[in-house]
């Protein structure tokens, strides 16, 4: 395949970036898109230009590192996959292929595609936890038996990768689907059930300083998300939330 | 220096017990002045840097990805191992410890190993009461799965997703210490040196991938638990981060690099497709408790498979070579990663490998679908033979344990395994050998630790599946949080370590130095086009068989392409900016480095043991004809190699490994 790449370059924060055409030829549909990209920088530093940078590591879709908006859907045109995970049989011959970075006023662009996603550590340091130290006095494991559809459950809502599509997606860059999913996660536990009120309401709130915006139920993000963390997810914590400001 | 593994006396079972009794302890208000850097925050890291947090040292954690919860660890796939015996079927804390010493083919230290599954245990209660959602039976209890090289059910498992909800898991407690300002977390940031003043491990230098800013951290105590080496052949399942810097430069600096030839070949792996390809990924190996391996019988069936003209499916049992189950019959399926490998590797050598590249082999599921779908027709009290049914009804069951590893396939082969067999071949997946560490998991160089897949300790040659991650949260959660308190209690008068000392001073110039080098190279090639020969140097005559001769050439090959490396590559930007390219230039100057110890290593250790196999050294007859022969009357020690310049003038040292509590025996599987 021989494709035209609209690629965002961005130099630095500061940087006010644009578009740039890149044209790449006998792209193998078994590629990667990141692999594809790996082609174009090779020939981007042999032609002595700077390389395109972009997030990646595991490429299995499973960090949650790789982070880009292509042809203006996150993670691209593919359905509950990654960017690491697309492959280039989804596109066609003479294609044009729109590459930007995941925006949002809480994702600063840190280089070209790369963007700083810190904003989701902070929600989970104000409450992403069970207080338990580790020493592993704890009681046995099989003391607390957890009925298998709430574990499944909470399960799902744990397999959050924390890429930050939902927000990418999002009209109003609301981060509701990423916290939804970690206030679920320990809200269907027991374990989590103890510190439910104290949780709910500290990474809601740090949520609103970091600049996410609110959710208006567009339902983007679920469609997006690699993972298929459901809309449930955000319903609950909602219920977490009017429950726990109505006792705090 | 003689190496003193410094294990504590007494009967093994109370080895650990009595240590713990014995150690001098550091104050609650002494902790408090006292700092200690954790480099890496997997599994192994993020435990250790939380639990140290919560005793109440000050910690600084470095990783180089955009955060914690992206290390690697969260790609693995399968489970924890942990001697609960919940399932009642005869396990203990004797049977983990012995099937993992003998997993591990008789190459690792015993005592570490006793207390290694000694932890287990407490590893599951720990994880649970962190709110990690470990997979359940209807009953609420927890369920398990069998692992390869063992006869037990005793791997606990989150679907495919394991290591990443463990790693969410020691996340979760690290964001807990964060929020109360007891870590200071340092994403996007790499080690780039250890720095040693008088003689004991008191800071490190980092970049600032974001920024480039060279930076100086100082500490009373410094530990690495920065992940394998696997990256070292280009293509592993390792994420394209994963390197041997970290622990490059801690042997620089003096620590001994322990047996760096022992690497996993991971049986069942995604064949590699072509000349793009950039990593490979695992299909789990919780996929044997279910899969069957096997390759045609017949040249003209395999010839046909290859031609697209017949579907594996429709192939005949009885035209079917279940090679595995036909050449070990008392673990079938599941004999260890490397047993498997050779397997398939033999078969494929001999020409029936069964795609376009003849290298590959099935992994077929269509029985195992066929038996769950009776139980499930059975216990809804519907027509068992009814095959679409069935077949139907078994396909729900497998989705529910492997949906996310077909998933992956499929968007990977673009082939529905639920349908038609896997096609998977071996690949580099893990490396046993790292740092040398003590029993304390201290490294040779004083106040700096090691722990995870970074250090050598656990696994001899050869590690049994979940076992790593049960290794990375034993490290990290029990036992180094006990080791370290002991060397830390004689630092509680030292106060804080300045950093504008000169030894500080010497390191950063070290760093600032090699990176201008790099940045002003101005060569003709790109780091790529240096770490991909470098990998099929590793997998041609240092992969999954080696010989003598093979290994020379290896040795010279990788010194000839270090050379050519530093004169020719090419690193585009500056280093004031991120720059990818400059950060993998790095590692793969020290994969180079790395590369050669490696195959000097597998040279000097003329016998086949684990994962290392010698085609000089195998059994000539009787039973075990054809398999890997061990000799342990030459080569029972683990090699620790002293840097010294050169890999070429790397010294060799030897702990030798005494077996008073499991008898040295041939690993039989058959
Ligand atoms: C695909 C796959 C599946 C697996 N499945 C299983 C399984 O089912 N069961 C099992 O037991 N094991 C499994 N393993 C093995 C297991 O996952 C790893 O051995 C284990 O997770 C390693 O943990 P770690 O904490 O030692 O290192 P890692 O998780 O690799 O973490 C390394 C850390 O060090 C940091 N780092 C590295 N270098 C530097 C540097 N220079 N500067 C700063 N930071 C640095 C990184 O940022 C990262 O935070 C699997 C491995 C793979 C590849
Ligand atoms: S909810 Fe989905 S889209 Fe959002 S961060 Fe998690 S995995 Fe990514
Ligand atoms: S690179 Fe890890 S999810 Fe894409």
């Amino acid at each position: 395949m021989n494709l035209t790449l609209k690629i965002w370059r961005q130099k630095n924060k500061d940087d006010k970036g644009k578009l740039v055409d890149y044209k790449i030829n006998e792209v193998s549909p078994d590629m990667s898109f990141l692999e594809m990209l790996d082609v174009l920088n090779e020939q981007l530093i042999n032609k002595g230009e700077d390389p395109v940078a972009f997030d990646h590591d595991c490429r299995e879709g499973i960090c949650g590192m790789c982070s880009l908006f292509i042809n203006g859907q996150a993670h691209g045109p593919d359905r509950g996959i990654t960017t690491c995970q697309l492959h280039m049989r989804m596109f066609k011959d003479e294609d044009t292929i729109f590459i930007e970075p995941f925006r949002a006023t809480a994702f600063p662009v840190i280089k070209d595609l790369v963007v700083d996603r810190t904003s989701f550590d902070r929600i989970q340091h104000a409450g992403g936890f069970i207080s338990v130290n580790t020493s592993g006095n704890t009681i046995d494991a099989n003391a607390i038996p957890v009925n298998k559809h709430d574990a499944d459950e909470a399960f799902e809502a744990a397999t959050c990768i924390g890429c930050g599509a939902c927000v990418a997606s999002c009209k109003n860059s609301s981060a509701m689907l990423f916290v939804g999913a970690k206030v679920s996660q320990f809200a269907l536990l027991p374990q989590g059930k103890v510190e439910a009120t104290d949780r709910v309401l500290n990474m809601v709130k740090q949520m609103d300083e970091e600049g996410f915006g609110n959710c208006t139920n567009t339902g983007a993000c679920e469609i997006e998300c690699p993972k298929g963390i459901s809309l449930e997810n955000i319903a609950r914590m909602n219920r977490e939330y009017l429950s726990a400001s109505l006792k705090g | 220096m003689a190496l003193d593994s410094k294990i504590p006396k007494g009967p093994i079972a109370d080895k650990w017990t009595n240590y713990k009794n014995h150690i001098d302890l550091v104050n609650p208000a002494n902790k408090r002045n006292i700092d200690v850097i954790v480099v890496g925050t997997g599994l192994a890291g993020g435990s250790a840097a939380a639990t140290l947090a919560e005793l109440g040292y000050n910690v600084k954690a470095f990783c180089f990805q955009d955060s914690p919860r992206r290390a690697h660890s969260i790609a693995a796939q399968g489970g924890i191992n942990a001697a609960k015996n919940y399932q009642g079927d005869g396990d203990s804390t004797y049977r983990l410890f012995y099937d993992t010493v003998k997993g591990g083919d008789y190459r690792s230290r015993e005592a570490n190993v006793y207390r290694l599954a000694e932890v287990s245990a407490n590893i599951i209660d720990q994880c649970v009461a962190q709110g990690v959602p470990f997979a359940r039976e209807y009953g609420g209890l927890l369920d398990n799965r069998s692992f390869g090289g063992v006869l037990v059910s005793r791997t606990f498992y989150a679907a495919g997703q394991t290591g990443q909800q463990l790693l969410l898991g020691a996340y979760s407690a690290m964001n807990r210490q964060i929020g109360r300002g007891k870590i200071k977390m340092y994403n996007r940031h790499e080690m780039l040196d250890v720095v040693v003043v008088g003689g004991k491990a008191r800071g490190i230098i980092t970049r600032n991938l974001i920024t480039g800013e060279i930076e100086r951290h100082s500490a009373h105590a410094v530990v690495l638990g920065t992940g394998g080496y696997g990256n070292v052949f280009f293509l592993s399942t390792n994420a394209m981060g994963s390197n041997v810097t970290a622990a490059w430069k801690a042997h620089k600096r003096g620590a001994y690099f322990a047996n760096p030839c022992y690497t996993q070949i991971h049986p069942t792996c995604i064949p590699v497709s072509g000349d793009h390809q950039s990593k490979l990924t695992l299909m789990s190996e919780s996929l044997r408790n279910d899969g069957r391996i096997w390759v045609p019988k017949k040249m003209e069936d395999v010839l046909a498979i290859r031609n697209k003209t017949l579907k594996p499916k429709d192939l005949a049992e009885e035209d079917r070579d279940y090679y595995l189950e036909r050449r070990y019959p008392a673990f079938g399926n599941l004999v260890p990663r490397d047993v498997a490998s050779r397997a398939a590797k033999e078969r494929c050598d001999a020409g029936f490998g069964v795609n376009a590249t003849g290298e590959a082999v099935f992994l077929d599921f269509a029985s195992a679908i066929t038996r769950y779908g009776k139980e499930q027709a059975t216990v809804r009290h519907l027509d068992v033979n009814d095959a679409a049914l069935v077949k139907k009804l078994g396909q729900e069951v497998v989705k529910n344990k492997y949906g996310n590893l077909f998933q992956m396939y499929e968007k990977i082969v673009d082939q529905d395994p639920y349908e038609t067999p896997m096609m998977i071949y071996p690949a580099v997946h893990y490396t046993m050998g790292g740092v040398w560490v003590d029993y304390n998991l201290m490294t040779t160089v004083p106040g700096l630790y090691c722990i995870g897949e970074a250090n050598f300790s656990d696994h001899g040659a050869n590690r049994l599946g979940a076992s790593a991650l049960m290794q990375g949260l034993a490290d990290g959660y029990f036992v180094l949080p006990y080791t370290i308190g002991d060397y830390l209690s004689k630092d509680i008068r030292t106060g804080k370590i300045p950093t504008n000392t000169p030894e500080f001073d010497e390191a950063e110039k070290n760093v600032r130095d090699r990176i201008n080098h790099l940045i002003n190279n101005n060569g003709t090639h790109s780091v790529d086009h240096f770490h991909k020969k470098l990998g099929k140097i590793m997998w041609d005559k240092v992969g999954m068989s080696r010989n003598a001769q093979g290994l020379k050439e290896a040795i010279s090959e990788i010194k000839a392409l270090r050379e050519e490396f530093w004169k020719d590559v090419k690193v585009p930007g500056t280093n004031e900016e991120f720059n990818e390219e400059l950060a993998k230039a790095g590692r793969v100057a020290d994969f180079l480095e790395l590369g050669e110890l490696f195959a000097k290593d597998a040279l000097m250790r003329e016998e086949s043991c684990g994962g290392h196999f010698r085609e000089e050294s195998v059994e000539q007859d009787g039973e075990q004809k054809g398999e890997a022969k061990r000799d342990d009357e030459n080569f029972a020690f683990v090699a620790a190699w002293e840097y010294k310049g050169e890999p070429s003038d790397a010294v060799l040292h030897k702990e030798e490994l005494e077996f008073v509590d499991i008898e040295l025996k041939q690993r039989s599987y058959k």
